[in-house]
């Protein structure tokens, strides 16, 4: 475990030094925006890498799991959805960024609950925002929107103002109470 | 009561000889009003409204300073406000209402006794806002009825006070001792729900077609291009 007190916008020599060793060179590609480092996976190798950066790297705190969509993004080439799961490390305040491509039939990504279980409510949010589905899930089902609703209103090809979801409800006239 | 029949002698109006006296007619006593029933209830009524506070957002801040003592809105009789819709005759949704908050307003109205009145406040429970997307109700008044409507983002306390005052009027103007009355209210929302429910349901698709009318782009594009999404 690295317990060395660095500066948070060193390098992160050592935890990169660590994850090659155990998952090997091609397990990850790396870049930087900044002070922060990305780690780009693919949705097979995510829950190793996870579980590596948890237990031998000192990244304890999952502080956020969110989505993306790229739909006609510019410049963009690879998958259509991307999923981060911004890690931090209490000791020396590290902090990486883990992303997993996902492309759009079924997209779908191994849920991160057995190693935090508070990635459950944020993994909810991910699917009933984008419709990006977590295997081993304990409780996949939509928190913010209403149960009925059918769409992923995030995605980009969803229109802002809806498909005229918030106009179905039956009108209460001054003589129904 | 004293019947005016046999009373002293010819009354002298102005001058004149005539005296005016039909038999039968009753006179009240002193100190006596005559009014109706209707009216008197409706007095009672709009000095004793109990609010139901539906607050969902920034109105509700200024709901609260109404009910402190710099506007008091207990000078108007309805400082009552109560949490359980059963015990309230004035609902008051104060902030924007998402689609899936509808449903329980419209439960909490229809759970209210009659006769019973609705306040919309602010911009958001009015017209929706500036939140203008797929998750705000665009207007509570697509779903149930309002009496009076405060403009403002928030509105000043004041105008509260005066849409009470205005309930006020109307419940003295309008309601009968059976209920809230108004028949030109009920006709005009059958007018309504006609234009609504017609064959094209013109209202919606207005309202959903001319998605550019402030001339901002809408990201995503306008409501009717969604083909394009993969489930």
């Amino acid at each position: 475990m690295n317990n060395s007190t660095t500066d948070p916008a060193t390098d992160h020599e050592a935890t990169l030094r660590t994850l090659a060793q155990t998952l090997g060179e091609g397990a990850f590609t790396t870049s930087r925006f900044r002070a922060n480092l990305r780690l780009h996976t693919s949705p097979a190798k995510l829950l190793d890498l996870l579980r590596t950066l948890r237990d031998q790297c000192g990244f304890n705190l999952l502080s956020e799991v969110g989505g993306v969509d790229y739909l006609g993004y510019p410049g963009r080439t690879g998958a259509r959805f991307e999923v981060h799961h911004v890690l931090r490390n209490l000791e020396t305040s590290e902090l990486v960024i883990v992303k997993t491509g996902v492309d759009d039939p079924d997209p779908t990504l191994p849920s991160a609950t057995p190693l935090w279980p508070g990635a459950n409510w944020m993994e909810r949010e991910v699917f009933d925002m984008f419709g990006i589905r977590f295997s081993d899930h304990p409780d996949l089902r939509r928190i913010l929107m209403p149960p009925e609703f059918a769409a992923y209103p995030l995605r980009k090809d969803y229109p802002l103002r809806g498909r005229g979801e918030r106009h179905n409800f039956p009108r209460l006239m001054r003589g129904d109470s | 009561m004293a019947l005016d029949s046999k009373g002293p002698g010819p009354l002298i109006h102005g001058g004149s000889q005539l005296s005016v006296k039909p038999a039968g007619i009753l006179k009240p006593p002193e100190n006596t009003i005559l009014t109706t029933i209707d009216s008197v209830v409706n007095w009672c009524r709009k000095y004793s409204l109990w609010p139901m506070p539906f607050a969902t957002a920034c109105c509700g801040i200024e709901l609260m300073a109404v009910g402190a003592s710099r506007f008091d809105i207990a000078r108007f009789g309805a400082e009552v406000m109560r949490f359980s819709p059963r015990q309230c005759d004035l609902l008051i949704v104060a902030g924007r209402v998402a689609m899936k908050m509808m449903p329980v307003l419209q439960r909490i109205w229809l759970q209210m006794p009659e006769p019973k009145w609705c306040i919309s406040m602010g911009a958001c429970a009015s017209t929706g806002g500036i939140f203008d997307t797929y998750a705000v109700v665009q207007g509570i008044d697509r779903f149930i009825p309002v009496d009076v409507y405060i403009p403002g983002c928030p509105p000043r306390p004041e105008q509260i006070l005066r849409a009470l005052m205005d309930i006020q009027e109307k419940i003295q103007k309008g309601s009968s001792i059976q209920g809230m009355g108004l028949p030109e209210l009920f006709e005009r929302e059958r007018e309504l729900v006609q234009i609504e429910s017609g064959p094209s349901s013109l209202a919606l698709e207005r309202e959903r077609g001319d998605e550019d009318r402030f001339g901002y782009r809408i990201p995503g594009g306008p409501g009717r291009l969604g083909d394009r999404e993969s489930h």
